[in-house]
C-alpha cells in the first residue's frame, strides 16, 4: 500500500475513514459468493464530494476502485478482484427525502432496502424490489445489481423502480442520470448505469418510485407429491391470465433442511411446495387466491393452505428467505446458481438438475423464483476438497449450460461479477461481447473502476477455466434473492 | 440519376433485390423527413441483408435513416445528411411466441395490429398501444420511444423489452439481454435503443415480455369545470388501493378533438356520444379484472369523483370503452391531423405539479392567442398542443419556448417532438442541454464510429 496514498486518503476522510491493517481487510475480501480477493484499503466516503475525492487519488496512484454496499452480492460483484480501494457507502446511508404524494423517495446508496420499506410504511407505500437479503443489502448494491427478490415477478425487478441517479464516474465527474419526473430526454443512461455492476461509476444518490402496498394479500401454500405437478401449477395459473405477486418453489430436499431450522411448519414428507402469493383490492386477491387454490389442486397439490393472517404468512416467507441459511447448516460451502430458463421449461430442467447431481455425486437443492424461471440450485460440497470443488464448478457449468439450451441465460438477478464471466460467451459473440467493452470505456475508460467483472478478458473468452479454490471453512454466504 | 446514385442503387439492389429498392424521386417523396428526401430507399428482407446495407453505407458515408411505416418521421430533428431511407417493413415476421412463457421475439417491421391478433388467440396482449397504432410497426414505436395511455399500469417499453438484435453503425449484428422475463446478464444495451430515433442502431429484433388481456374493462369518463377538480380526482385514485389500467385527463378542447370527424378518420372506433363535452375537463380512468373488481372500483370512482366536484360521471363497459381509449391513445395524430402547424410539447413533471405546468402552459398559450389542447397522463406526462393560425406562427413559437422554459424551472422534463419543419431550428426540440448530453455523444461514437445513423435527429445534435 502507497504510504502517500494512505496519507492523503486519512486527510481526506479522517483517520477512521480508512481501514488498511490486514485483520481488518479480511472482512472485506469476500461477498455472499465463493470467490476472495483482499483490497489494499476500505475507505467510507461520507459525501459525493468525497467519493470524487477518492477517485481522484485512484487515478494518480493507479488504483482500482470498487464500490460495496452490505457485501451480500452473490457474484464477486463488491470483490476487490485485482487489489486496490474498496470504497464502502455504509456512511452513505441516509434516506434524504420521502415524497408520499409522488411516490418517490431519493436515497443515499448505504441505505438498506428493508429500511426504505420501513420508513414508508405508515404512508401505504414500499420500495418493491424485496432481495431475500433485504434487510442487510443496500440500495446503492440493488441499483448495482438490478437486483431482483420473489416479488419482482408482479412489480419488477430494481431497474424498473429507479428514476435518476447521481454517479461519480472513475474519471473523477460528477453525472446526473434522469430526473425525478419522467421521461427525460436524450438516452437512458439510468436504464444503462442500473446492473452495471459497479462498472461504470460510484452511485452516490439514487432516486426511487415508492409502490403502494397492496390492500389485501393471499399467501397460499400447496403441497406436492411430485416436483412434475408443482412446475405443471405454475404454467397453468400463467395460462389462466393470472401474475401471482410472488410464486416460489422449494423442493423436498431443501424444505426439509429448512423446516429443521426455521420450524415454518413446512411438511418434511413431501416432493416440492409452491409459496403462491397474490395481492391488490380485495377483490382482486380474493378472486386469484381461489382460482390459484383451484389450479393447484387440479395440478394433484396434497394440501393447498392459505395463510390465516400476518403472521402465519410472515412464518412462510421467513422459511422462505432463510433458506439459504438453512442450507448453510448442512454443508461447510455451497455453491448458488442463478439461471434462467423459460417458465415452460421447468419440469424438464428439474429433471436434468438432478441428472447432473446423480453424475458428480452431489446433493442439490432446488428453491426458486418458480414464476419468472429464475432457477437457484443449490450444490452443497466441501471447498477444501480441491476435487470437489472442481465438480461443484463443473456441474454449475453443465446446468448454467442446459439453461442457455432451453433459450435462457446465466444469471437472472445475482449477477454475472467475477463467477460468471467466463460463461459470458456462451450467451454472447465477440461481437457483443466488444460493443460491451466499448460501452463500459465510455464511462470507464482506463478499467479503473471495478476491473476484471462481467466481460472475460479477451484471451480467456471461450474457455472454461476452473478458479482456484477459496480459502477453506467458510460456510455460506447470506441469503440471495 | 447520377453516376454515383447509380452505383449505389445497383449495389443495393445486389444486397435486397432491384424490386426492393427505390430511386425514382416520386417514390421517394415518401420517404420525406422534415423536408429532405433520400438519394434511394432499400428495403431489406432479413437482418443480414440489413447489416450488409449498413456496412456498404458505412464504407460509402452514405446516412441512413432507419424506419418502419413513417409514421413519426417528423419527430425530433431533420438529419444533418439523409441519403438512405431503410424500410424496414419487409422484417415483419413474428419469430417466436411462447404464451406460457410470455415472451416474444418480433421483427421491428411487424405491424402492431397484426401483434395483436397473434397474443389475442392466447387471451394475451402487449401494452405498446401507443399513437398511431392503427398503422405503425413495433420497431418504430420502439425506436421513436412514444408512449402509451397503458403506461399507468404496465409502465413503458423499458419495462417489458427483454432484449434486442440489432446492427451499429459499422454493419455488425450485437444484441442484448435475452428472452426471459428476468435477466441481468450482461449490459442493458437494449435500454438505450428505446427512443433512440435509430441514432444507435438499425433493430432487427426485439423480445417482449407480453401480458395477460384483463378479464373485463370499465372506463368512467368524468366532468370537470376546471382542471383543478380534474387533478383532484387523479389525486383520490393514485392516493386508493385501486390499480388503474389508464388514467387521462383531457382539456376541454382535446374532448371536442376526439370526437371530431378529423379524429375518426384516424381511429374509427367511435367514441361514444355524449360522454366528452367541449366545455369541461375530463377523467378517463379504465380499470380491468373480475366484475366484483369492477364494481368495487365503480363504487370508489363515482364515491371520489362526487367529492371532487365532478358534474357527471359515465361507466363504459367493453362495448364503448375501446372506442373511448382508442380515441385518447391517438390523441397526438388527432391533434397533427387539426391544423397546419400543430406543435406539440411533451412535459415530464411530478403528479403533484401537473396543475402549475398546466396553467402556466394555458395562460402562455392564451396570451399570444393560441388555440390549445391538453392531454395529460395520471403519472405525470402532459402533451400540450399549439394550434397557431397562419398569423400567429411567430407568437406561437415564442409560446412554446416560455412553456418549455416554465416545465424545466419547475423540475419537469420538457421537449417539442411534433413542430413545423421550419421551426426545428429555432426551437430546443430535445428540451434544454442537460449535463449528460456529453456522455450521450460518447456513446453515440462507441454504436455508429462513422456517424451514418440519423446523423443530427436526436437530442444534443447527436
Amino acid at each position: 500500500m502507497n504510504s502517500r496514498l494512505l496519507h492523503n486518503l486519512k486527510k481526506l476522510l479522517g483517520r477512521d475513514g480508512v481501514l488498511y491493517e490486514p485483520e481488518d481487510l479480511m472482512l472485506y475480501e469476500y461477498d455472499g459468493s465463493v470467490e476472495t480477493a483482499r483490497p489494499n484499503c476500505v475507505v467510507f466516503p461520507r459525501t459525493a464530494a468525497e467519493v470524487v475525492e477518492i477517485v481522484r487519488l485512484a487515478n494518480r496512484y493507479l488504483m482500482p476502485l470498487v464500490g460495496r454496499g452490505a457485501g451480500t452480492g452473490l457474484s464477486g460483484g463488491a470483490i476487490a478482484r485485482q487489489g486496490g480501494i474498496i470504497t464502502s457507502f455504509a456512511r452513505m446511508n441516509r434516506i434524504l427525502e420521502i415524497d408520499a404524494e409522488n411516490q418517490r423517495a431519493r436515497v443515499q446508496p448505504g441505505v438498506v432496502n428493508s429500511d426504505l420499506s420501513v420508513a414508508t410504511e405508515h404512508l401505504g407505500l414500499h420500495f418493491a424490489p424485496d432481495p431475500s437479503s433485504q434487510k442487510a443489502c443496500t440500495i446503492g448494491g440493488n441499483v448495482s445489481e438490478n437486483s431482483g427478490g420473489p416479488h419482482t415477478l408482479a412489480y419488477g425487478v430494481t431497474t424498473n423502480h429507479v428514476l435518476a441517479l447521481e454517479v461519480v464516474l472513475p474519471t473523477g465527474e460528477l453525472l446526473h442520470l434522469g430526473n425525478s419526473a419522467l421521461d427525460a430526454s436524450g438516452y437512458d443512461l439510468t436504464g444503462l448505469f442500473v446492473g452495471s455492476e459497479g462498472t461504470f461509476g460510484l452511485v452516490t444518490e439514487i432516486t426511487v418510485k415508492l409502490t403502494r402496498l397492496p390492500e389485501a394479500t393471499k399467501t397460499l401454500l400447496a403441497v406436492y407429491e411430485s416436483v412434475d405437478d408443482a412446475t405443471e401449477t405454475v404454467v397453468e395459473i400463467t395460462a389462466r391470465g393470472i401474475t401471482p405477486a410472488a410464486c416460489e418453489m422449494l423442493d423436498g430436499w431443501t424444505i426439509r433442511a429448512v423446516e429443521d431450522y426455521v420450524h415454518a411448519g413446512f411438511p418434511l414428507d413431501c416432493a416440492a411446495i409452491l409459496l403462491i402469493e397474490v395481492d391488490g383490492l380485495r377483490e382482486a386477491a380474493e378472486y386469484e387466491g381461489a382460482e390459484v387454490a383451484e389450479v393447484c389442486r387440479l395440478h394433484r397439490a396434497r394440501e393447498v393452505r392459505v395463510a390465516r393472517d400476518a403472521c402465519e404468512r410472515d412464518l412462510l416467507w421467513k422459511g422462505r428467505k432463510n433458506a439459504f441459511g438453512a442450507v448453510g447448516r448442512l454443508s461447510p460451502t455451497y455453491y448458488t446458481q442463478d439461471g434462467v430458463i423459460p417458465r415452460t421449461k421447468l419440469p424438464a430442467t428439474l429433471r436434468r438438475i438432478s441428472e447432473i447431481g446423480q453424475k458428480y455425486g452431489f446433493a442439490i437443492g432446488n428453491i426458486f423464483h418458480a414464476g419468472d424461471g429464475n432457477l437457484h440450485p443449490i450444490i452443497l460440497f466441501d471447498a477444501r476438497d480441491q476435487q470437489q470443488f472442481r465438480n461443484a464448478v463443473a456441474a454449475s457449468d453443465e446446468i448454467i449450460q442446459f439453461c442457455i439450451e432451453v433459450g435462457g441465460a446465466i444469471t437472472g438477478e445475482h449477477g454475472v461479477g467475477m463467477e460468471k464471466d467466463r460463461l459470458m460467451p456462451l450467451l454472447f459473440s465477440e461481437a457483443d461481447l466488444d460493443l460491451m467493452r466499448s460501452v463500459r470505456d465510455v464511462f470507464n475508460p482506463a478499467g479503473l473502476l471495478n476491473p476484471g467483472k462481467i466481460l472475460p478478458t479477451p484471451k480467456g473468452c471461450g474457455e472454461i477455466h476452473v478458479r482456484p479454490a477459496p480459502e477453506p471453512a467458510r460456510a455460506s454466504g447470506p441469503a440471495p434473492a | 440519376m447520377n453516376a454515383a446514385s447509380a452505383t449505389i442503387s445497383s449495389r443495393l439492389a445486389e444486397i435486397a433485390g432491384p424490386s426492393n429498392v427505390s430511386a425514382d424521386p416520386a417514390q421517394l417523396e415518401a420517404y420525406e423527413i422534415c423536408g429532405k428526401t433520400p438519394g434511394a430507399a432499400v428495403r431489406p428482407g432479413s437482418s443480414e441483408e440489413a447489416a450488409e446495407i449498413v456496412k456498404f453505407a458505412a464504407a460509402e458515408k452514405l446516412a441512413i435513416v432507419p424506419m418502419g411505416a413513417r409514421t413519426k418521421l417528423g419527430m425530433g430533428l431533420p438529419p444533418r445528411q439523409y441519403d438512405l431511407a431503410l424500410d424496414m417493413t419487409r422484417l415483419d415476421r413474428v419469430i417466436a411466441y411462447d404464451p406460457g412463457d410470455l415472451t416474444l421475439s418480433v421483427e421491428p417491421g411487424t405491424p402492431l395490429r397484426r401483434l395483436e391478433g397473434v397474443l389475442a388467440g392466447h387471451r394475451q396482449f402487449l401494452p405498446l398501444d401507443a399513437p398511431f397504432a392503427n398503422r405503425a410497426t413495433v420497431g418504430g414505436t420502439i425506436a421513436s420511444g412514444v408512449d402509451s395511455p397503458l403506461r399507468q399500469f404496465y409502465g413503458t417499453a423499458r419495462d417489458y423489452v427483454l432484449g434486442m438484435e440489432f446492427v451499429t453503425g459499422d454493419g455488425t449484428a450485437a444484441k442484448s439481454g435475452g428472452r426471459v422475463v428476468k435477466n441481468v446478464s450482461g449490459y442493458d444495451l437494449h435500454k438505450v435503443m428505446i427512443g433512440a430515433l435509430g441514432t444507435l442502431g438499425v433493430i432487427t429484433k426485439i423480445n417482449f415480455r407480453t401480458f395477460p388481456l384483463p378479464g373485463a374493462t370499465r372506463t368512467f369518463v368524468a366532468g370537470f369545470s376546471s382542471s383543478e377538480r380534474a387533478l383532484d380526482l387523479r389525486h383520490s385514485v393514485a392516493s386508493s388501493p385501486l390499480r388503474p389500467l389508464t388514467v387521462e385527463i383531457l382539456s376541454p378542447r382535446a374532448a371536442e378533438l376526439l370526437s371530431s370527424d378529423v379524429a375518426a378518420g384516424i381511429e374509427p372506433g367511435p367514441m361514444p356520444p355524449g360522454e366528452l363535452s367541449k366545455e369541461q375537463w375530463a377523467v378517463m380512468a379504465s380499470f380491468g379484472g373480475t366484475g366484483k373488481i369492477l364494481e368495487r372500483s365503480e363504487l370508489e370512482v363515482r364515491r371520489m369523483a362526487e367529492e371532487a366536484g365532478a358534474a357527471g360521471i359515465a361507466a363504459l363497459g367493453d362495448d364503448k370503452g375501446p372506442g373511448a381509449f382508442g380515441r385518447t391513445r391517438e390523441f397526438i395524430p388527432i391533434a397533427l391531423e387539426s391544423s397546419a402547424a400543430t406543435t406539440i410539447l411533451k412535459l415530464g413533471v411530478l403528479p403533484t405539479r401537473m396543475r402549475q405546468v398546466l396553467d402556466a402552459a394555458a395562460k402562455a398559450a392564451d396570451a399570444a392567442e393560441l388555440r390549445w389542447a391538453a392531454l395529460a397522463r395520471g403519472l405525470g406526462v402532459i402533451y400540450f398542443a399549439l394550434f397557431p393560425s397562419e398569423e400567429a406562427l411567430g407568437r406561437a413559437l415564442l409560446a412554446a419556448n416560455d412553456i418549455l422554459t416554465e416545465c424545466a424551472a419547475l423540475g419537469g422534463n420538457a421537449a417539442i417532438p411534433w413542430c413545423p419543419a421550419a421551426w426545428k431550428s429555432a426551437l430546443p426540440v430535445w428540451g434544454l442541454d442537460r449535463g449528460d448530453f456529453e456522455q450521450m455523444r460518447k456513446l453515440k461514437r462507441v454504436f455508429d464510429p462513422h456517424g451514418i445513423l440519423a446523423p443530427g435527429r436526436f437530442a444534443g445534435g447527436i
